[in-house]
């Protein structure tokens, strides 16, 4: 199955995690101390997060931290301005479409 | 002269909902015509060097428009759109979905709106501002859009690569 940074951020607790760890790099029990749901559904979203490469992973003596791949949250901003940009040009051209048009008109 | 026109693009990723805003220095009967005859918006919806191609179009609701994004190589990337409301000049929504060439929907798609309105530009002209909001049921698949675009980008510039060196070699 495919993964990518879009799945990851598509559901509500995984984005609460992603906000939660981007402060400190924290442990899967830690994280589970603030939802709700078991222990079990918790590891699978981070199972998910880090399939998608959006959190690391670092051993610190028998725990393991979960810390947000800061880099990775930049990739979604810059595909955003790349589909900002496709909108800018459509407009762009737009704007000569309707200047031809008003110019025949008149 | 600087024309500023608004624009104003912003994406929520939490409802998967793009806004985008813009002003258009033209009456509002024009650019509604511009958003909604075919002929008119395949002259501007393809970022060059795409070119976008309308086989068939129905403006009435539950009517349909056909269409190709077609890529410098001629590579077809199908796509039909539905529409599900219309109020002229005022505001039109469509569902739109990537198709085959035989116009099999590929689902999800997703939800767009329209919205028209008119502006009081400088001098006491009229401008025109449209808002649209577009919710992808995926936000995958609006990567899939950028993908398609930017492919058929990445391939024009490959082929102006190879022009220029051709031409440079004589």
């Amino acid at each position: 199955m495919r993964r990518d940074i879009f799945q990851a951020i598509a559901d509500p607790t995984r984005r609460a995690i992603i906000t939660l760890i981007a402060l400190q790099a924290m442990t899967p029990n830690a994280i589970a101390d603030n939802f709700h749901t078991t222990r079990q559904s918790v590891s699978k979203h981070l199972r998910i997060l880090t399939e998608c490469e959006l959190v690391k992973q670092e051993y610190k003596g028998r725990e393991i931290y979960y810390s947000l791949e800061i880099e990775k949250m930049k990739e979604i901003d810059k595909w955003i301005e790349q589909f900002r940009k496709i909108w800018e040009t459509r407009f762009n051209q737009l704007d000569k479409v309707l200047s031809t048009i008003k110019k025949q008109k008149k | 002269m600087t024309n500023s026109l608004l624009f104003d693009f912003t994406v929520d990723k939490a409802t998967k909902t793009v806004f985008i805003t813009r002003e258009f220095d033209a009456e509002l009967s024009l650019v509604w015509d511009a958003f909604t005859k075919a002929e008119l918006i395949d002259q501007w919806i393809a970022p060059k060097p795409m070119i976008s191609k309308t086989k068939y179009q129905d403006f009435k609701v539950g009517g349909k428009r056909f269409y190709a994004m077609v890529s410098p190589e001629g590579q077809e990337r199908w796509a039909i759109q539905e529409y599900t409301s219309i109020t002229p000049k005022t505001n039109f929504k469509m569902y739109n979905a990537f198709a085959d060439k035989d116009e099999n929907p590929e689902l999800p798609g997703s939800e767009w709106d329209h919205t028209f309105s008119e502006q009081n530009g400088p001098d006491g002209y009229r401008g025109t501002k449209v808002n649209i909001t577009i919710y992808n049921e995926s936000l995958e698949r609006l990567e899939r859009i950028l993908d398609g675009f930017t492919q058929g980008m990445k391939m024009s510039l490959s082929n102006l690569e190879n022009l220029l060196a051709t031409l440079s070699k004589k």
